[in-house]
């Protein structure tokens, strides 16, 4: 049951999305959350759905897969959009009662708001769809790795995330199998109060904490055994290559962001 | 041949976890020399000092007394740390606990990468590691999808990427399936055949022990048995004595020599055992 749930949400493929060198599409979604802050008309807002479409269209990956990404944070756009809705006074009045009122620029406002959010969580979400949690622990290492001259940890926080993730999997089924020797045992862990249900968690938690700790340590000898000795000297089995792709689709990104930029002192 | 290993005086004691009690003395004097290309067992009782033991071959512990050589190299001797578990590669009990990347290859890659061997070499060596236990197709594979049998062999492959010339393995298939089990022990008897590495296998299947070259046997933090498996194995009142058993084979033949057959002692396989039984009925 628990063995269902996907971590990082990649879905594996070979479009051209998928072939982007990691570090360039980090540094490419840097630039398109600046390229949707950047501009301030709707002009603008158009350019960056464009590139986020064409994007999307690019990856293949079906769109409803990103409905999916922006539907737990519905809510969260509501009560912005509610917020500016209310809290803009400026502009034409179009609605009162009371207290409350909705003008021209608090519609356009909170519109406004709400497309750039849903732009941005698609276009983020593009990136963790099309790429590895491994290689995204990879290139940001990769890019990170100018920071150890000021003696920044990039190699052993890369390493903590890489194994974290290599975990996961492991203690999702042992956790599973914790529940089921409780459960087999009568415990209810499904039911009751919340706090009842809260106070059979820690039950779980203590044995999943003490095993985990355990494998912590076998696992640091086992590294031990084979000569780690942290980042220095080390060499990689993964390359990252940068194809003339990489370089175009940064380019391109880039003019986006130029375009996006020009069009909103334009207009 | 040469000895790879030669342990001399071996003494270890744990530190003791409170102040003013008294170390715990695991080891009690071990000497023990182990040939290049030597398929060893070390079997014992729970608590007999085996993994403690273990662990002295590549300086994971060091002896509090004594001397333990690997290839000539001094496990104290710490600038040789790297060379020292390089030349002798340690496989554990659990195989989820000792498997570091969320993909196949790079696990294997793990140890080149640590020392540092340019990609060409690590890329051709890791390949080969992979073909040598049979793991080559599950190269992008994640190791949760693997079984108990596989991760074990990948952890092997990992070892062998080194090119270790002895490796050290602490009963890795305690926690394995019948089938998980033979795999391992396959792969491990063909490394042995084909490419000499040394083995040292710490067990504590009986039948495991069985199939090996030589078979030292502990007790209590001492070597009580050291021999070829034939001339072990016949001695089952000395095992028995201590806590173990005896393979199945070894139990029956003992069983019919009490009851006044004219079998050898130093029956261990199979075959032996009923080419034996058939020629007592035809006596």
């Amino acid at each position: 049951m628990l063995k269902d749930i996907t971590i990082g949400q990649y879905f594996p493929g070979n479009s051209i999305i998928h072939r982007l060198d990691p570090r360039f599409k980090i540094v490419i979604t840097l630039i398109y959350i600046i390229m949707l802050f950047s501009g301030g008309n709707y002009i603008c807002l158009a350019v960056g759905a464009a590139f986020t479409f064409g994007a999307i269209l690019l990856s293949r990956i079906p769109v409803k897969m990103f409905w999916k990404s922006v539907k737990p944070l519905l809510p969260f756009l509501v009560i912005t959009a509610v917020l500016n809705l209310l809290l803009m006074s400026s502009g034409e009045v179009l609605w009162k009662w009371k207290f409350l009122r909705i003008t021209e620029d608090g519609l356009n406002t909170s519109l406004f708001m709400v497309i750039r959010i849903v732009l941005l969580i698609m276009g983020t979400s593009l990136l963790t769809y099309t790429t590895s949690p491994i290689t995204l622990t990879d290139a940001i290492e990769r890019l990170l790795s100018p920071l150890r001259k000021v003696k920044f940890p990039v190699h052993e926080l890369a390493m903590m995330m890489s194994i974290a993730l290599r975990f996961i999997p492991t203690l999702i089924e042992e956790t599973d199998k914790i529940m089921s020797a409780q459960k087999a045992r009568g415990a209810e862990i499904d039911t009751g109060s919340f706090a009842t249900r809260a106070k059979n968690l820690i039950s779980i938690l203590v044995p999943l904490f003490i095993s985990a700790f355990r494998r912590a340590d076998e696992l640091a000898t086992a590294m031990e055994c084979r000569c780690y000795h942290g980042g220095e000297g080390r060499t990689r089995l993964r390359q990252l290559k940068s194809a003339p792709r990489d370089y175009i689709a940064l380019a391109v990104t880039v003019l986006f962001l130029v375009g996006v930029i020009v069009l909103g002192k334009l207009v | 041949m040469e000895n790879i290993i030669e342990i001399k005086g071996l003494h270890f004691a744990y530190e003791p976890d409170e102040e003013g009690k008294e170390p715990v003395e695991v080891l009690k004097g071990i000497d023990l020399d182990i040939k290049q290309g030597e398929f060893v067992a070390v079997l014992g009782h729970n608590g007999c000092g085996k993994s403690t033991l273990a662990k002295h071959l590549n300086a994971i512990l060091l002896p509090t007394e004594g001397t333990v050589t690997v290839d000539g190299i001094d496990t104290k001797d710490a600038d040789k740390l790297f060379e020292l578990r390089q030349r002798a590669g340690m496989v554990f009990q659990n195989p989820d606990n000792q498997i570091v990347s969320s993909i196949v290859e790079e696990d294997v890659a793990f140890a080149l990468e640590n020392l540092g061997v340019p990609y060409e070499e690590m890329r051709r060596r890791v390949d080969e590691s992979l073909r040598a236990v049979g793991m080559y197709e599950y190269r992008m594979h994640s190791p949760s999808q693997l079984s108990g049998g596989q991760k074990q062999r990948v952890a092997i492959a990992g070892i062998i990427a080194m090119q270790p010339k002895c490796i050290i393995l602490d009963e890795p298939t305690a926690m394995l399936d019948p089938q998980g089990r033979k795999e391992v022990l396959a792969t491990i008897h063909r490394m042995n055949r084909e490419q000499g590495i040394t083995i040292v296998l710490i067990t504590h299947y009986m039948d495991e022990a069985a199939d090996c070259d030589r078979v030292v046997v502990m007790d209590k933090g001492k070597v009580v048995l050291d021999n070829v498996p034939e001339k072990v194995f016949s001695q089952v009142e000395k095992l028995k004595a201590i806590g173990l058993d005896v393979p199945q084979v070894t139990e029956l033949v003992w069983e019919l020599r009490k009851a006044g057959c004219d079998i050898s002692p130093e029956i261990i396989s199979e075959e032996e055992c009923v080419a034996a039984i058939e020629k007592l009925f035809a006596d």
